[in-house]
């Protein structure tokens, strides 16, 4: 079984839908519940490799794109999760499973005003320390 | 040691170029601990390429980050070749050959330029004015085919926007053929100098589970025996047409990273050679018109590791949204457990062998956290690095 | 001109200060103090600590938090100090003068008697400007 089938047989019904935009790139996604169990089957027992994880508004709200990739075959997985409380925005934290996802989510955390519950360092990470609390760069409604 | 001493690596030394903040908790002379602290960079990019158009991105993202200044846009104009079917549909075969050759000649100075601070580092810097005086020819190569020495402003969606002339190609290969002499010579030099090698060898050691658990990249995965190159996963531009090798160690080391990047000099000359012999006559860009609406990803191998670029499209002439990791975003973060367990003189050259993108990187200093002095600054801990050099010279270690 | 700014055209020492660059105008720095263009031989040299500066480069388009701690190393740097602005985001920005994180251009900041456009200015650039700031500390302007 190839790892495309191994993922769809592991997630399952997780799954809400499937794109394949081409030869390498898939994207799909699951509903924000799921996204510590879907992360842990992803890169510890399929063994991708997490790359970075992609936060933008959208108007549906807040969607983050975690980039998975499989290097032997140089696929990237990317695996959506739209966040529809934009005054409350929470998810998950991966940080628990492994330790490359700390940074990333600070980032989307200062620049889009996500919350990730078990993160055990969420502090700011780029933007300076006087830089005003409830202002979120990356929002569309934040001007430059 | 009752108390705590907190050593800041962070902000203005003289070969840092950017500011990273780095804080060592130590305790005598061994690090148990670091924080680090960025954001002394961050210019909000991402945010700035909403407002530009398409073509306008590659120009603000090269400046990101000057050593890897060909990886980020060539990331970028491959994600949206994504979108568009995938850079070989869309980019004639001339344009491929005349990226990769940028690409790998982009491999090289950055190499160069990193075994000159290494050298700084650990007190040769003869190794340092070598590195860099032999860094001058490639740079000049820039010159000639880009029109500058860094910055290159060469990639466009669709092709490159400048093309190499025929009667330049053999100064080209004769400049690659006085390079390998030179990069023998480093091979020498590390591999042979005893006090290299002790100050090399075991240091900032990585292993191949904190390697993926950290999710590094480039030649920091490498070293630890983690075997990814994007060039060979996922090829782009000319490189599948090419003969050329990754380059793996195991030992996770800096000495294995030291290895692992002179290496990869070697095979960076071979394949632009192989470029310059095989590239074929023909177009240099196929005129990309319109961006229709979808999401593209572009990755390339920049020589600090796998940099990606995520970009949504929505049919109009601006990225709708652009997601931008360089590798050292996650290399740095590996400092964490890399710096951890060594001493203080090792950690300039622990943090410094991820060759992390200057793009943030501050100085060391240290301060003792119950009265808050400043007791050594940058300088001091540096000075620390080259002394342990000179310990080892001498025999008192 | 008094005794401390001549002394100072003889051989300035610079200290170089990042604020928020690609890299690329410090390297070509370091770039001029390597065997090809050497600009130790007249006596400039790159130093650790900004209390022995008679010259502050700076580079970087002024990134929100870096800037208070540029203006504290300018206080701390002894003076008559030069401040020399090298790169064209030092100059004006460049291209990331609407970006959130960006905010005043070091011009207004601080006093800058030398700009070096360029991105990146050539070695050659550089050199050539340290040449004209020395003409002018010369001429006692």
């Amino acid at each position: 079984m190839n790892i495309r089938e191994r993922i769809k047989e592991r997630l399952g019904d997780k799954i809400l839908d499937w794109k394949e935009m081409s030869a390498r790139k898939i994207y799909f996604s699951i509903n924000k519940a799921n996204i510590f169990g879907a992360t842990r089957i992803l890169f510890r027992e399929l063994g991708l490799r997490f790359s970075t994880a992609s936060g933008s508004d959208t108007p549906q709200g807040l969607e983050i794109v975690y980039h998975f990739v499989y290097d032997p075959a140089g696929e990237v997985y990317s695996l959506k999760v739209m966040i529809e409380d934009k005054k409350h925005p929470e998810i998950d934290s991966v940080t628990p499973i492994f330790a490359g996802a700390e940074w990333i989510e600070r980032e989307i955390w200062e620049m889009l005003g996500i919350n990730f519950k078990g993160h055990p360092n969420l502090k700011r990470l780029l933007l300076a320390e006087d830089w005003p609390q409830g202002e979120y760069p990356l929002r569309h409604e934040h001007e430059s | 040691m009752s108390h705590k001493i907190i050593v800041p690596i962070g902000p203005y030394h003289p070969l840092q170029e950017e500011p990273e903040f780095f804080q060592l908790y130590v305790d005598g002379e061994k690090v148990v601990d670091i924080d680090i602290i960025i954001g002394y960079n961050h210019r909000g990019i991402e945010k700035l390429a909403e407002s530009k158009h398409f073509d306008q991105v590659p120009f603000l993202v090269e400046r990101i980050c000057g050593i890897c200044s060909s990886s980020h846009p060539y990331a970028y104009v491959l994600s949206v070749e994504d979108i568009l079917g995938g850079e070989s549909k869309v980019v004639p075969e001339r344009a491929l050959y005349i990226r990769t050759i940028i690409d790998e000649l982009q491999r090289i100075h950055s190499h160069l330029l990193w075994l000159g601070l290494a050298g700084h580092f650990i007190g040769y810097n003869t190794v340092w004015m070598w590195a860099w005086k032999y860094r001058e020819p490639v740079l000049d190569m820039f010159e000639m085919i880009t029109g500058n020495r860094q910055n290159y402003a060469m990639f466009k969606i669709g092709g490159v926007r400048r093309d190499i002339k025929d009667e330049d190609i053999p100064i080209l290969k004769k400049t690659l053929d006085e390079l390998v002499p030179a990069i023998d010579m480093f091979m020498g030099a590390i591999k042979d100098d005893p006090v290299i090698k002790g100050r090399l060898k075991g240091v900032g050691r990585l292993t191949k589970q904190q390697a993926i658990d950290w999710c590094v990249v480039g030649p920091t995965a490498r070293a630890s025996g983690v075997d990814i190159d994007i060039r060979r996963d996922e090829p782009y531009g000319a490189v599948c047409k090419l003969d050329w090798n990754v380059i793996i160690e195991k030992e996770g080391d800096i000495f294995a990273k030291t290895m692992i990047r002179i290496l990869e000099l070697y095979e960076s000359v071979r394949m632009i050679r192989q470029c310059l012999d095989k590239i074929p006559k023909g177009e240099i860009d196929s005129n990309v018109k319109d961006i229709p609406a979808g999401e593209g990803i572009g990755r390339v191998e920049a020589p600090r590791g796998e940099c990606i670029h995520y970009v949504k499209s929505d049919g109009t002439n601006r990225p709708q949204r652009l997601k931008i990791r360089a590798p050292s975003f996650t290399n740095v973060a590996s400092n964490k457990v890399g710096a951890v367990g060594g001493t203080i003189s090792d950690a300039a050259i622990t943090l410094a062998a991820v060759d992390p993108c200057y793009c943030c990187t501050e100085r060391l200093a240290v301060i003792d956290k119950t009265t808050n002095k400043k007791i050594m600054n940058g300088w001091d801990l540096v000075r620390l690095c080259q002394e342990k050099t000179v310990k080892i010279k001498e025999g008192r270690i | 001109m008094s005794i401390k700014t001549k002394a100072l055209t003889k051989s300035i020492w610079v200290f170089h200060v990042s604020c928020g660059s690609c890299n690329n105008c410090d390297i070509e720095i370091l770039d001029c103090f390597t065997p090809r263009h050497d600009i130790e031989r007249f006596g400039v040299q790159l130093i650790g600590s900004v209390r022995h500066a008679d010259a502050i480069l700076i580079t970087g388009a002024m990134n929100r938090k870096s800037v208070p701690r540029m203006k504290k190393i300018y206080e701390q740097a002894p003076k008559p100090c030069v401040v020399v602005a090298v790169g064209q985001c030092a100059l004006s920005r460049h291209m990331f003068r609407y970006s959130y994180n960006v905010r005043e251009p070091l011009d207004e900041i601080l006093p800058v008697d030398l700009y070096i456009p360029g991105c990146p200015p050539k070695p050659e650039a550089i050199i050539s400007g340290i040449a004209k700031l020395i003409e002018k500390l010369n001429k006692g302007k």
